[in-house]
């Protein structure tokens, strides 16, 4: 590999280095800051968002987009908790939702190849249509009780630092998920189809490549890890609830923008959106330390780093462009 | 003569009822460039379709070293040995070169992509080309034309026979046009058999080694190129007789235009852009611009009608001194122009023939005096009958004619405006020979009817063709005024070479 940093790698460095410092200035400011259980805390919280915006990565870097991911979170949450209160085993009923998830991105992703239609209006429809199943399924929030969660998922399944700090199986999923998405982008042809097809489509089809496929493809992976990221939900909260997660599609957006990844497709890395949502997470969890601030200020600091972050894009295409 | 590594025979093709191949016969043999021409809509896009896959033919047989093939997809030409390049480069700008050369085919090791495998794989089909470049670049960060080469690095990297070049040189300069050529000739020797489709005759002389070509669906015969000259080569594409084509309706050089110029400019420049020159042009009269790409004639069309600004110099036109300070001022001095980028500068593409022949006019009017819909169908079904415009009717979307149609209805905007001075930058840039010939005979037409033209071209025989005076640039300053019987093609190539300096590319 080269030593260089290549120019496409820039905003992922840029955002690292926020991240840092925000880390950083909150260890700075606060006692405690640094301690292991927040960090661990701050993967495990976010799981399920990190989860969800990796599948929303790879629908950018198609040169896409999802808007249904909150609603298929909530969808897959809530049908999760009504299948587990009405007897079905908490595995069957999770399967159950990996394979809807992936099956409603993938009808999206067909509807959206075979008749050539844009991707924000069929994922909005999705959008929709997911959250009234979701109220249709059981219109109340539901609390999961279950051996399976109380005991496997929360206790066998986490692992143990200390007497007094475990680090959640959410947390696990999250690193899993993140690094089995950037093999499957970085090693695999399914992802360099993808950048290509982000990056430019005609020529994608005239390279012989399997547009087709690989369109379909990226937006069923993208409902099955919104699937995911709803059953690790279901993990952290220990409920579903039809009404919950609304807007969670551009909180996943965001991230991977403040990744690093370029809104038209074709240009990003799948290790940066991790960043990016544990920039949106560190953000939340400075204000929770500051205590006095109004959690709004959370909105308010990532509208500034977002548009931050395009302007940083934008500057580098050019000079990209000059040289 | 070796045997054909590709034979097609018979080869016909219908759309709709309509009979686009007819029985065509084409061969290509190993070690040699054969070059596919004709006319736009003499089928040679369908052949190369059906060659590659794209279109599937009606009847006719195509064998590849013997075998039959019946490809149903580029990939299966592909794997039959046909490789094809085409004239947009068609790779991923975003993604390094060695991926571009290596998408959909990558070398897997325990189910994973071997990126170093296709690496040294890139570097191999570069190193075939006589290249070497930073594999790990950006597509994005090369130029054109070696993102053209890349292209065919990756053509050839499957087990490829036969490399079919569609128009490849349409968007090179002409140092980058001989770094591709000198591609071909390696591969040429090499033992490759080259199909080459180009509107330049200059190129096809310059390497091909066969000449095919195509009229109207039909094949009008295979050539040695070094057996047909090229009036007649032309004579075949258009089947017209020699005696009837624009070559031999030189411009009359010798009427000296009365009066005072239409337009004059002195010391006339713009720093970084152009250096201080004089320029005039009178009414009646075509003046041509000459030079190489990037010798600074597009900037002078630009300056002189208004897009960027002058900052020496004074401009009088019809004897007073003027400044134009935009477009709209020069259209409102009854100038027009025809900028080289017909596609992203000119066109108005998803807005009928109709709207985009009328719309200069419109602006001259000014917002508030639309140009009643009656004129608008009058002016429109004018032109398309005055210029020969090929189109369904007036309210055909204009991305859907040909060039040469498309350029006609731009020409037809300004002459609706009834100008006093045109300025053409290449106007017959990426259109096909009959109607360049229209196109000559239209400048003919207006330049007799007063108006002034100034005319821009790469190709020298149109410029002495159509041109009564010449200005030759270089470098971004004028070098050589030329007139009367110095208009010739042999003096313009030596003011655009500086004498002893490199010979003229293709004289």
């Amino acid at each position: 590999m080269k030593a260089r940093l290549p120019q496409q790698q820039i905003p992922v460095a840029a955002s690292l280095a926020v991240l840092l410092l925000l880390y950083g200035g909150g260890c700075a400011l606060f006692p405690h800051f640094g301690s292991l259980r927040v960090l661990i805390n701050l993967f495990g919280d976010n799981a399920f968002l990190g989860i969800a915006a990796v599948g929303t990565t790879f629908v950018i870097l198609s040169g896409g987009i999802d808007l249904s991911v909150g609603s298929v979170v909530a969808f897959t949450g809530i049908l999760v908790a009504r299948l587990v209160a009405q007897g079905v085993a908490p595995p069957a009923a999770l399967a159950i939702a990996l394979l809807l998830g992936a099956l409603f991105g993938g009808l999206m992703g067909l509807l959206i190849q075979a008749f050539d239609l844009p991707p924000f209006l069929v994922t909005l429809g999705g959008m929709f249509l997911a959250r009234g199943l979701g109220f249709m399924v059981h219109a109340e929030s539901i609390a999961i009780t279950h051996p399976f969660y109380d005991g496997f998922i929360a206790q066998t399944l986490a692992i143990r630092v200390s007497s007094r700090l475990s680090i959640p199986f959410t947390a696990v999923c999250l690193v899993a998920v993140v690094a089995g998405a950037t093999a499957l982008a970085r090693w695999t042809p399914f992802g360099r189809n993808v950048y290509a097809l982000g990056s430019n489509e005609a020529s994608a089809r005239l390279m012989g490549l399997p547009v087709a496929r690989t369109k379909v493809g990226v937006y069923a992976l993208a409902g099955f890890l919104s699937a995911l990221g709803g059953c690790v939900a279901t993990f952290y909260m220990q409920s579903g609830n039809p009404a919950s997660f609304v807007g969670l599609e551009l909180d996943a957006i965001a991230a991977a923008v403040i990744g690093g990844t370029i809104l038209r497709g074709g240009v990003g890395f799948i290790p940066g959106t991790l960043v990016g949502v544990l920039i949106l997470g560190l953000i939340q969890t400075l204000i929770t330390f500051q205590g006095d601030l109004n959690t709004w200020w959370t909105r308010i600091i990532i509208g500034a780093l977002l548009f931050l972050f395009i302007l940083l894009q934008e500057m580098i295409s050019r000079f990209a462009r000059r040289s | 003569m070796s045997l054909p590594v590709l034979e097609a025979r018979g080869i016909t093709k219908r759309f709709a009822g309509v009979t686009a191949l007819d029985g065509v016969d084409f061969n290509a043999r190993a070690g040699e460039v054969h070059a596919l021409m004709g006319e736009n809509g003499a089928g040679k896009s369908t052949l190369i379709k059906v060659l590659t896959g794209a279109y599937a033919r009606d009847e006719g047989t195509v064998r590849v070293g013997g075998e039959p093939i019946a490809p149903r997809c580029t990939g299966d030409a592909e794997a039959a040995g046909i490789a094809t390049v085409y004239q947009e480069v068609n790779l991923i700008p975003d993604l390094s070169v060695a991926e571009n050369i290596g998408l959909g085919r990558q070398p897997l090791r325990w189910g994973c992509i071997h990126w170093r495998a296709v690496r040294d794989r890139a570097r191999r089909a570069l190193a075939r080309l006589g290249l070497t470049l930073d594999v790990d670049q950006p597509l994005s960060t090369c130029s054109i034309a070696v993102q053209q080469l890349v292209a065919v690095a990756r053509a050839l990297d499957v087990s490829a026979r036969v490399l079919i070049l569609d128009e490849p040189t349409s968007s090179l300069d002409e140092r980058e046009v001989g770094e591709l050529f000198a591609v071909i000739r390696r591969l040429r020797a090499d033992g490759m058999a080259i199909v080459l489709v180009t509107h330049f005759l200059d190129q096809v002389y310059a390497i091909s080694d066969r000449i095919t070509v195509l009229r109207n669906g039909r094949l009008v015969g295979e050539f040695a190129a070094a057996d047909l000259p090229r009036l007649e080569l032309v004579s075949h594409m258009l089947g017209r007789p020699c005696d009837e084509l624009p070559a031999a309706g030189r411009a009359a050089a010798s009427l000296p235009p009365p009066g005072a110029p239409l337009l004059a400019v002195r010391d006339f420049g713009r720093k970084n852009v152009l250096r201080p020159l004089d320029l005039h042009v009178h009414a009646g009269e075509v003046l041509g611009l000459a030079g190489l790409l990037g010798s600074g004639r597009t900037e002078l069309a630009r300056l002189l009608f208004g897009i960027d600004r002058p900052d020496c110099g004074e401009m009088k036109v019809a004897g007073h001194l003027t400044k134009i300070r935009s477009p709209g001022a020069s259209l409102r001095l009854r100038f027009g122009f025809t900028p080289e980028d017909r596609k992203t500068q000119a066109l108005l593409p998803n807005l009928s023939v109709r709207e985009n022949l009328i719309v200069a006019l419109q602006v001259r009017r000014g917002l508030w005096r639309r140009v009643p819909r009656a004129e608008q169908d009058q002016l429109t079904a004018r032109f398309i009958q005055a210029l020969g415009i090929k189109a369904s009717g007036p309210e055909q979307a204009i991305k859907h004619l040909s060039g040469g149609n498309q350029q006609k209805v731009l020409l037809a905007r300004w002459l609706a405006t009834e100008p006093r001075l045109l300025i053409l930058d290449e106007p017959t840039r990426g259109i096909d020979v009959g109607a360049q010939a229209d196109l000559e005979r239209l400048l003919a037409e207006l330049r007799a009817q007063g108006l002034a033209l100034i005319f821009i071209s790469s190709e020298i025989s149109e410029l002495v063709r159509n041109s009564q005076r010449i200005i030759v640039l270089r470098d971004h300053a004028k070098v050589a005024e030329l007139a009367g019987g110095e208009v010739e093609e042999s003096t313009v190539m030596r003011a655009i070479a500086d004498e002893g300096g490199a010979p003229p590319p293709h004289g």
